[in-house]
C-alpha cells in the first residue's frame, strides 16, 4: 500500500514536470501578452493595450489574413489529394512500383525544409511564376500532403477490405460502397489530417520564406522580421490569439470525430 | 414468400430456372493467381432450393470459388450460369445473390436496423416498405429489441444474426455463406446449424456454405463438394460421402478410417478375397467398379469394426465375421457417448475401432493389453485405388 501511494506519488510529480516542462513557456508568454509594460521582461500590470496596438497594426493583420487563406486552402488541397493518394496506394491493384511510389509520397517527410523550400523556389523560378500567395499555397500543399497520406493511409490499413466487399454484394457499385462505407469510417482521420496540414502550414517560416514575394509575408515571416528589430509586446499578443486559434480549431476537430463516430447514421451519406 | 422478390438486379427478373434446369451451373471455372492454380477446372450444377456444401481443407480453393460466385474474383477460364445468364465477369452489386461474410463485415457505423437496411436502400425500395422487411427481419433472427445497437455492443451470436439478416434481406436468388459458424463457440455453433437448416427450408433459398468442419457440413447439407488442391474431388450427399468415398484422400478427410493396402486378390463370387500386410486375409464385397489391377486399399470406418473377447457367439454371426483379427488392446481414448480402442494386431498392423458407451457401468469395457478379436462384414468394407 505505501508502496503504491509512493508510486503514484512519484507519477503525480513526473506529470507536473512534464507538464510545466511543455507549457510553462506558453504560460509566461499568454501573461506576458497582457502586460502594461513596454519592457517585454519587466511587469508592469494588467492590460489589453498591446491587443489593441495589433488590431491597429495593419501590416501585422495583413499578414495573419494571408496565413489563415494559405493555410485554409493549402490544407484543403492537401487533404484531397492526400486522401486520393492513400487510397490508391491501400486500395489499388498491386501495380509495378508500388512500393517506390509510397516510399515517394513519405519523402518530404525527413526532406530537411530548407532543401524542399530551396527546390520549390527554383521551380517557380523557371517557370517564371509570380511569387505570392498561390506559390506559398502550392508550397504548403507539397508539404503537408504526405503527413495526410500517412493519417489516412494507417486508417484505411486498419479497416476490414470485407466491408467494401459486403457494400458491394449489398448493391453497391464501388464507388458507391466506397463513399457510403469507407468514407465515413476513415472520416476521423481525414479531419484530422486536415487539422494537422493546417497548423503546420499556420507554423511554416522556412518555405514560406523562400517561396512568398514581396507584399505577400505570412504571419511567421512577419513576427520573424519583427523579432530581428527587438521583441515587442504586440508579438505576445499575436502569439496568444495564434495559440487560441489552434486550440480552438483542435477541440472542435476531436468533437467533430467523437461525434461522426458515434453518429455514423448521419455521416452516411446514403 | 420468394414471389414478393423485388425485382432489383439486372440479372435476377425473369430468369427463374425452368424444370429441370440448375439454378446455378459451374462450368469448368479455373482461377489463378501468378502460377498458383487456386480453382483448377471446377464443374457443379446446384439445383433451385438446395443446400449446398463445399468442403475442403483451408487452401483447396473453396473460398476462392465462393468469391468467384460473389463477384469479388474473375474466372480466368470457364462460364457461371444463373438461370441461364452467364454471371462470371458480372460486377458484385449486378448479381441477385448475396453473402455472409466470415468475419460478418458489419458496418461499425451503422445501427442493426441500418446494416439490413443497406442493401434494401440500394435496391431502391420505398421507405415503408424498407421498415416492413426490416422488421421481418429482425423478428426472422430473433433479434427484437436490438434495432439501435451498433455492432460493437453486440455479442458474437448477435452479430452473426445481424449478418445472417442483412444477406437474407434483399431476397437473393442464391446465399453464400462464408464458414459462417467458424467464430461461435460449440454449443452456439450446433443450436445456430440447425436454426441455419430451419431457415433454408422455410424460405426456400438455396444456400452454398464453404465450411472445413466436415461435421457442419455433414449435418446442414443435402449434398456436399468435397475440394482438395483446386478440384472437385466428390460430390455425394453425407451418407454417400462417408460410406463410399472415391479415394483414400476423401476417406481420410471425412471422419476416421482404418486403411489396408492390398498385397493381393482372388476373386471368390461377388466378394474379392484381399491379402494385406498388416490385417492378413480379408473378405470384402466387389466394388461397383472393378479395380483392375490397380493397386488399391481395403478401408473400414472404426465403428463398423467389432470388438469382442472371443469373437462372435451366434452360427449367424461368425457367418458374418469372416474378417476376424485378433490383437491386444494397445490403447484407449473415452469420449463420453462412445470409446475408440486401438488395437495392436498379432499381424502387426494397428486397428481402430469406435464402440458405443451403451451402459453406464463398464461391464463391457476393455483394459489395456486385453486380448480381443476385432471383426467386421465384408460389406462394412470399402475399396479404395490408391
Amino acid at each position: 500500500m505505501r508502496q503504491f501511494s509512493r508510486l503514484s506519488r512519484f507519477n503525480v510529480a513526473s506529470l507536473a514536470l512534464g507538464l510545466a516542462f511543455l507549457y510553462l513557456p506558453i504560460l509566461i508568454l499568454v501573461i506576458y501578452s497582457f502586460n502594461a509594460s513596454r519592457l517585454v521582461t519587466v511587469w508592469g500590470g494588467w492590460s489589453l493595450r498591446w491587443y489593441h496596438e495589433f488590431f491597429a497594426d495593419s501590416a501585422m493583420i495583413e499578414a495573419s489574413w494571408m496565413s489563415l487563406r494559405v493555410a485554409t486552402t493549402s490544407a484543403t488541397i492537401a487533404t484531397l489529394l492526400g486522401t486520393l493518394a492513400a487510397v490508391a496506394l491501400s486500395r489499388g491493384e498491386r501495380f509495378r512500383g508500388r512500393t517506390l511510389f509510397s516510399g515517394m509520397l513519405y519523402a518530404p517527410l525527413v526532406m530537411p525544409e530548407v532543401i524542399t523550400g530551396l527546390s520549390l523556389l527554383l521551380l517557380f523560378v523557371a517557370l517564371n511564376a509570380e511569387r505570392g500567395f498561390w506559390t506559398v499555397t502550392i508550397a504548403h500543399t507539397t508539404l503537408t500532403m504526405c503527413f495526410v497520406a500517412v493519417v489516412v493511409q494507417s486508417r484505411l490499413g486498419s479497416l476490414d477490405r470485407s466491408l467494401e466487399e459486403a457494400a458491394m454484394d449489398l448493391g453497391c457499385a464501388p464507388v458507391r460502397a466506397f463513399l457510403s462505407v469507407t468514407l465515413p469510417l476513415i472520416a476521423p482521420a481525414i479531419v484530422a489530417g486536415w487539422m494537422l496540414a493546417f497548423t503546420l502550414s499556420l507554423d511554416d517560416l522556412v518555405i514560406a520564406s523562400f517561396t512568398t514575394g514581396p507584399g505577400s509575408a505570412t504571419l511567421p515571416i512577419r513576427i520573424y522580421s519583427e523579432v530581428r528589430l527587438g521583441v515587442k509586446p504586440e508579438i505576445n499578443a499575436i502569439s496568444t490569439l495564434v495559440i487560441a486559434l489552434i486550440a480552438v480549431v483542435i477541440v472542435i476537430a476531436s468533437l467533430a470525430s467523437k461525434l461522426s463516430s458515434s453518429q455514423g447514421e448521419s455521416a452516411a451519406p446514403l | 414468400m420468394t414471389d414478393e422478390l423485388p425485382k432489383t438486379d439486372a440479372v435476377a427478373g425473369d430468369s427463374q430456372p425452368t424444370g429441370g434446369e440448375p439454378l446455378l451451373r459451374i462450368e469448368n471455372v479455373a482461377k489463378r493467381f501468378g502460377t498458383f492454380r487456386a480453382v483448377d477446372g471446377v464443374s457443379l450444377d446446384i439445383k433451385a432450393g438446395e443446400f449446398f456444401a463445399l468442403l475442403g481443407p483451408s487452401g483447396c480453393g473453396k473460398t476462392t470459388l465462393l468469391r468467384m460466385l460473389a463477384g469479388f474474383e474473375a474466372p480466368d477460364e470457364g462460364r457461371i450460369l444463373l438461370g441461364g445468364k452467364d454471371i462470371a465477369q458480372a460486377l458484385p452489386h449486378e448479381r441477385p445473390i448475396n453473402m455472409m461474410f466470415q468475419n460478418y463485415a458489419l458496418f461499425p457505423h451503422l445501427s442493426v436496423r441500418d446494416n439490413i437496411a443497406f442493401g434494401l436502400k440500394r435496391a431502391g425500395m420505398g421507405r415503408a416498405d424498407i421498415a416492413t422487411r426490416v422488421a421481418e427481419m429482425i423478428a426472422l433472427v430473433k433479434l427484437e429489441g436490438l434495432e439501435k445497437r451498433k455492432p460493437d455492443q453486440l455479442s458474437g451470436g448477435q452479430r452473426q444474426r445481424v449478418a445472417l439478416a442483412r444477406a437474407l434481406a434483399r431476397r437473393p436468388q442464391l446465399l453464400l455463406l462464408d464458414e459462417p459458424l467458424a467464430a461461435l463457440d460449440k454449443k452456439l455453433r450446433e443450436s445456430t446449424q440447425g436454426e441455419l437448416m430451419e431457415l433454408q427450408r422455410r424460405l426456400g433459398m438455396t444456400f452454398i456454405i464453404v465450411t472445413h468442419d466436415q461435421e457442419e457440413a455433414m449435418t446442414m447439407a443435402d449434398r456436399i463438394g468435397v475440394m482438395n488442391a483446386g478440384k472437385l474431388v466428390q460430390v455425394a450427399g453425407p451418407r454417400e460421402l462417408y460410406e463410399a468415398p472415391r479415394s483414400r484422400w476423401i476417406a481420410e478427410f471425412v471422419g476416421d478410417i482404418n486403411l489396408f493396402d492390398a498385397e493381393s486378390k482372388l476373386r471368390d463370387g461377388h466378394r474379392l478375397v484381399v491379402g494385406t500386410r498388416d490385417a492378413g486375409t480379408l473378405v470384402v464385397a466387389e466394388p461397383r467398379q472393378p479395380v483392375g489391377e490397380s493397386r488399391f486399399s481395403v478401408a473400414i470406418r472404426p465403428e463398423k469394426i467389432k470388438l469382442s473377447r472371443r469373437g462372435p457367439v451366434s452360427e449367424a454371426g461368425r457367418e458374418a465375421a469372416i474378417n476376424r483379427l485378433d490383437g491386444v488392446i494397445a490403447d484407449i481414448c473415452y469420449l463420453g457417448g462412445t470409446t475408440t480402442y486401438k488395437v495392436k494386431l498379432d499381424s502387426g498392423g494397428l486397428v481402430q475401432a469406435s464402440v458405443a458407451n451403451s451402459a453406464r457401468l463398464d461391464v463391457d469395457a476393455y483394459s489395456l493389453n486385453q486380448h480381443v478379436v476385432a471383426w467386421f462384414t465384408p460389406d462394412d468394407c470399402v475399396v479404395l485405388p490408391s
